[in-house]
């Protein structure tokens, strides 16, 4: 186990979490009693199901799409912003006010509106999640780039370069394992958004499944979308995490490792 | 070469000014290691700054072979004493960077920072990330980066000031090395006497702050140098000419 690549750790980890789930589940359908809450087996047996079904996989990508959309959009659009007010006193000055009086507002309250002004499609449940997203990433990423040691600005100067090179060379390689991190902690915030903006106004999502299952009040249908719902939620931050590594490898090398 | 004429810093206004340097001159030649060392906070960083072009001085002239200096520039290099190699660059795209930035290409510039990665004894190390590296390998690489950019001018900030023992004596006889190889014009600070002595061809005391340069010391010893010159009888003469000075400044 402790030799065991990584990947596989991660999977060993998932399973161990699921299967005291599943204890705890069973404990309290037995304590509670069948109408109340579905016996786990009935619940992951309608899962497994699903999963063979069509109809799921069309919700379930119908899901990704909005949000995996949402977030491309959040961090093409948060953290070029984000650099931006991070590394420009008076791009900062300019923007910083805006960003962070709105900061506060729970954006979410804004639903209807972007229902109104957008439309019932999809366009307003991703600007929705991409919205609250964007914040999380721009916020983190400008804080990030602000801490960025002075030494290497001058580095770049005292070898020749201009602000253009400190922008690119500097603050954005610098930036990046900030933005990534607000990305990948965004995941859980993005699928809950997800899951509220899919309760109005569509039939389809995990989140149209799990409200049309409980106003059904078919309860293993309903855990079939929950249970939608997580896998998507976990496999947005393993994805995350992935392009995380790859993409800031040095962050994660080993201190000292090839030191005489 | 570098001439320094009647340097003045001062930082803040009021009540709250610091006078950094107080009309300080100082001249370095084509070719010389010249060294600057003073007591701590005399001003010594703050002068090696301006002529890097990072601070601006308050009145007085930086000139390098003619040409005033204004802002950083390409043509003169400096090293610090924390390390200041771009953490998301393997070794060798640290030692290109300068290279990179002048538009050389890819094929060029890869060979001359083999060159030098080579000339500070780290080839085998050119795809590691600098925190693999321990400090004294960090400071070799950030030599290379410098000398990769073929500056008429080395500054070094305490370079090898964070650095046990052992290593610094290893890095002093390697910069003393790649001093003669390049036919450098160096500019150099240190608070360890020592160190100036063994590298430098002329040792500058400054006073205390306001820095100013009080004393210039010669250093007559026999080149090529290595450690073993510290022992000598030259040597400790040289060193007690420097202590005695600083001392004055310390009482
Ligand atoms: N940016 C700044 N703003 C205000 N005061 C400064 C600034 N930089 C340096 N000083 C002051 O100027 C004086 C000289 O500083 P400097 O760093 O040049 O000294 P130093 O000789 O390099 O010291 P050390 O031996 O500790 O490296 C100090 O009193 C310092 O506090
Ligand atoms: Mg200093």
């Amino acid at each position: 186990m402790v030799n065991a690549h990584p990947s596989i750790r991660t999977l060993a980890a998932y399973l161990t979490v699921v299967a005291v789930l599943i204890l705890v589940w069973k404990a309290a359908a037995l304590f509670l009693g069948n109408a109340l809450l579905p016996h786990p087996e009935e619940a992951v047996a309608a899962f497994g199901h699903a999963l063979g079904t069509a109809a799921f996989w069309e919700h379930f990508q119908a899901s990704s799409f909005r949000v995996v959309t949402a977030m491309g959009v959040a961090f093409g659009l948060g953290f070029p912003m984000g650099v931006l007010m991070g590394g420009s006193r008076r791009a900062d000055g300019l923007l910083a006010p805006f960003v962070f009086l709105t900061y506060p507002i729970p954006k979410i309250v804004l639903l209807p509106v972007f229902l109104l002004l957008l439309g019932l499609g999809d366009v307003a449940k991703i600007a929705m999640i991409g919205l609250i997203l964007w914040y999380q990433i721009l916020v983190t990423t400008r804080d990030g780039v602000k801490l960025v040691n002075p030494k290497y600005l001058d580095s770049v100067r005292l070898l020749g370069g201009s602000r253009m090179h400190i922008v690119l060379n500097v603050l954005l390689p610098a930036g990046l394992p900030h933005g990534f991190t607000a990305l990948r902690l965004g995941t859980g915030t993005s699928v809950a958004v997800l899951f509220f903006v899919e309760s109005f106004a569509t039939s389809s999502g995990l989140g149209y499944l799990i409200m049309d299952a409980w106003g059904r009040m078919n309860y293993p249908d309903m855990f079939t979308g929950i249970f939608g719902m997580s896998l998507l939620g976990a496999a947005l931050y393993e994805l995350a995490n992935i392009l995380e590594q790859r993409v800031c490898r040095w962050k994660f090398t080993q201190r000292g490792s090839r030191a005489d | 070469m570098l001439h320094i004429d009647k340097l003045t810093k001062t930082f803040g206004q009021g009540d709250k000014a610091v006078t950094a340097l107080d009309s300080t001159d100082l001249n370095v030649g084509r070719g010389e290691f010249a060294v600057v060392v003073g007591p701590s906070g005399c001003g010594k960083s703050t002068l090696l700054n301006i002529v890097a072009g990072l601070e601006r001085p308050t009145s007085g002239s930086v000139t390098l072979e003619g040409e005033h200096v204004t802002g950083p520039g390409a043509e003169r290099g400096m090293v610090f004493q924390s390390y200041t190699l771009f953490p998301w660059l393997t070794v060798r795209k640290n030692v290109e960077f300068g290279l990179r930035i002048k538009g050389v290409s890819p094929a060029e510039r890869a060979d001359t920072a083999r060159h030098y990665i080579a000339m500070v004894g780290l080839e085998e190390f050119e795809n590691a990330l600098p925190k693999e590296l321990s400090g004294g390998m960090q400071q070799r690489v950030a030599i290379a980066r410098v000398l990769a950019n073929k500056p008429r001018m080395l500054l070094m900030d305490e370079p090898f000031g964070a650095l046990d023992a052992q290593t610094r004596l290893q890095l002093q006889e390697q910069l003393l090395r790649v001093w003669r190889q390049e036919k450098a014009t160096v500019l150099f600070i240190t608070h360890d006497i020592d160190e100036a002595i063994l590298l430098g061809d002329r040792v500058h005391v400054m006073s205390k702050r306001p820095g100013r340069l009080v004393e210039e010391v010669p250093v007559d010893l026999q080149r090529p140098r290595d450690h073993t010159v510290t022992v000598s009888q030259d040597f400790a003469r040289l060193k007690k000419r420097v202590m005695d000075r600083l001392f004055r400044e310390l009482a």
